[in-house]
């Protein structure tokens, strides 16, 4: 609110008693339902989390036992295959997040530097080119790449043409990395990665990189989310003063050079956003694995929020599903909180070194 | 694009220092008027049109696809045009599935959540902007916890709920926590906060009061707002498929997505019937796609926004 509204609006306070009913007449619709179907739930589920609650009845009833942290307690060191589902959800998701959210992050980036030209014809066609799957529902796209990803399918077609015999997507659970350290020769791990486990998951299976299945969603997420991040990038560039770029082409900054030593610090709040974003997203999965593959091959594409609807829903535990949507829950606070934090300390930088080009030697990578 | 005449006197010495991989671009000229050789130019073309291809691609293979035989699809998937042109699929979905039904309840369902959230975030967004009431600062920083509660970790929560109030498995059920949009209500209240008190003002001088002021000034000035709220909702509702799995597992009341997810994942038992999926996936597409083409320009700039605040 604007210091001169706030001052225009205290100084009419002669109606004040009936602008305060006024006020909680408009805001109550609001209020009640995001109380109802926010706000509760929460408290709800919380309760639910540390009960032994079947599904059957109500939750509140007398049937029902508070279990203490016997549920998050069978999740995180359960020994069980709550804990090690729960592991092996954490590792999918974690790889699907550490690969998904740099690739956006930098194709959304150089679209909008693309599409940001000044002298370009057809800008109006590529932006809607690249924003439309944004739009689109994530049912939609999934069922698209299911077919484009099929054994087949279209992709792997498009390799067959340059020699290259694609996998079989979306049914196979081998681990990236493991593939990798196949082809180098290693096929039987190491027994100190095979003997100590984290989360009932072995460290050689922490190790294992995303399934071939999980990557053919990262390519999705990427492709689905591209376009809205390229807009943020748009609006940030527009915003930009060209009078520094300007002067660093006087100083004869090439075009790399100007990009990485004059735009991109000045478009680093919005990169802040847009990886906060991504890392808030992208810990979410669940339309796609729903829509998809259900978790499978072999428990590769299970992620927590799937996990935890599956542990509820499907398998009657609901203390369980509930628990882990709280863990999922700090996971997320505790991203978005460490970019807070990142992101408070890097604005903070002095003006000269972010904008001063150092010298031309050893200065581009 | 057209080659700059002038010669990079005193830049070329500075270019000689800089290490080769950016020795291809050529300095620029002096002009700000980004004068950039002609080869560069090209190559921004050639990277944008085929990234466009990727872009596009998949979308002209989902329909060419949808109009094809099963046998077609399974054998040369990347072709744009089918073998035998049919509408085997389309038939299939609407005269003989419960595609119809899922789609009947999808428009119900958007429908009502996109006149709620309307009426809803108007109200609320006018009374957090202009109007002054005890306890609004508590609102307004409670509406910023909700948006920050991320919707996945809602699923089990949302369903306790919905059983608990007897709404399970009823359009009330679906309707009702989808008109909760904090986001919403903050669009409306930036909106209304950008606009002049002074007409209302007038109006209050005049001897309107708050509902007259709301309904004959405030209201008629916030179309294009408006028109935000209702794309956003549209696309949000239209697409919602986490909160109908939760809220309903009558088959009457299906909607687009969550059949469609059901009838991908074999749920249904439908083998590969590749055809049918994407048609369906297809269908489901257009009326996001129409309303995209239509306020494109609003969509961009209101997504640019909205996630800005």
């Amino acid at each position: 609110m604007t210091m001169a509204s706030q001052q225009l609006i205290r100084r009419r306070s002669g109606i004040h008693g009936r602008q305060n009913a006024t006020g909680w007449l408009f805001i109550a619709p609001v209020v009640i339902i995001l109380g109802l179907f926010l706000a509760l739930p929460v408290a709800m589920a919380a309760w639910v989390s540390v009960s032994d609650w079947t599904g059957r009845g109500s939750p509140f009833s007398a049937a029902t036992n508070f279990v203490g942290t016997e549920n998050y307690k069978a999740i995180l060191s359960g020994g069980g295959l709550a804990e090690r589902d729960f592991g092996t959800a954490l590792r999918n998701n974690f790889y699907y997040v550490i690969l998904t959210v740099p690739l956006q992050t930098a194709l959304s980036l150089l679209l909008a530097v693309l599409v940001n030209r000044r002298i370009l014809k057809g800008r109006g066609f590529f932006r809607t080119a690249f924003y439309f799957p944004s739009v689109t529902s994530s049912v939609a796209i999934t069922v698209l790449w299911l077919f484009l990803f099929s054994a087949s399918g279209v992709v792997n077609k498009l390799l067959a043409l340059i020699g290259v015999a694609g996998p079989n997507w979306f049914q196979d659970p081998n681990g990236v990395l493991h593939l990798i350290a196949g082809s180098l020769g290693i096929t039987t791990p190491p027994a100190s990665l095979a003997g100590n486990t984290l989360l009932g998951v072995s460290w050689w299976e922490w190790l294992s990189g995303p399934s071939v299945a999980m990557s053919a969603f990262i390519l999705m997420a990427v492709f689905t989310t591209s376009g809205t991040f390229m807009l943020l990038f748009i609006a940030a560039l527009q915003n930009l003063r060209g009078e520094l770029e300007e002067a660093a082409m006087l100083d004869g900054a090439s075009g790399w050079q100007r990009f990485w030593y004059v735009t991109l610090p000045m478009l680093r709040p919005t990169l802040f956003t847009v990886i906060t974003l991504g890392l808030i997203g992208t810990w979410q999965v669940f339309d796609q694995i729903y829509t998809g593959t259900q978790g499978g091959p072999a428990k590769t594409t299970l992620t927590p929020a799937f996990l935890s609807f599956s542990t509820a829903f499907n398998n009657q535990q609901w203390g369980q599903g509930a628990a882990i949507g709280f863990l999922l829950f700090a996971i997320i606070i505790f991203f978005a909180i460490i970019q807070r934090l990142i992101l408070r300390e890097r604005t903070t930088v002095p003006r000269r070194k972010r904008f001063n080009p150092p010298p031309p030697k050893g200065g581009t990578k | 694009m057209t080659v700059s005449p002038i010669s990079p006197r005193l830049i070329d010495a500075e270019n000689q220092a800089s290490p080769p991989q950016t020795s291809n671009q050529r300095p620029a000229p002096p002009s700000p008027r980004a004068r950039k050789p002609a080869t560069w130019g090209w190559t921004v073309y050639v990277v944008l049109i085929l990234l466009a291809i990727i872009y596009i691609f998949p979308f002209l293979i989902n329909i060419a696809t949808s109009f094809k035989t099963e046998p077609d699809a399974a054998a040369d998937p990347l072709s744009l045009v089918p073998a035998t042109w049919t509408a085997a699929a389309y038939e299939r979905l609407f005269l003989n599935s419960d595609f119809p039904v899922w789609f009947k309840n999808s428009i119900v369902v958007t429908v009502f959540v996109t006149a709620g959230r309307v009426f809803f975030d108007l109200l609320a967004g006018y009374a957090l902007a202009r109007l002054r009431f005890r306890g609004r600062s508590v609102v307004f920083a409670a509406l910023i916890a909700v948006m920050a509660v991320p919707g996945v970790v809602l699923l089990i929560p949302k369903f306790l709920v919905i059983n608990q109030l007897g709404i399970y498995d009823s359009y009330f059920g679906m309707i009702i926590p989808l008109l909760a949009d904090a986001a919403g209500v903050f669009i409306m209240k930036n909106f209304f906060e950008s606009i002049p008190v002074s007409v209302e003002e007038q109006a209050k001088v005049d001897g309107a009061g708050t509902f007259r002021t709301f309904w004959s000034i405030v209201l008629p000035m916030s179309v294009p707002a408006v028109m935000t709220i209702v794309i956003l909702s549209f696309q949000g509702s239209w697409n919602e498929l986490s909160h109908f799995i939760v809220s309903t597992q009558d088959p009457a009341l299906t909607t687009l997505t969550k059949g469609v997810a059901q009838l991908s994942s074999g749920q249904l038992s439908a083998g590969t019937q590749y055809p049918l999926k994407l048609a369906a996936a297809a269908i489901m597409t257009i009326p996001v796609a129409i309303v995209f083409f239509i306020f494109q320009k609003r969509i961009m700039n209101a997504t640019a926004g909205a996630v800005k605040e």
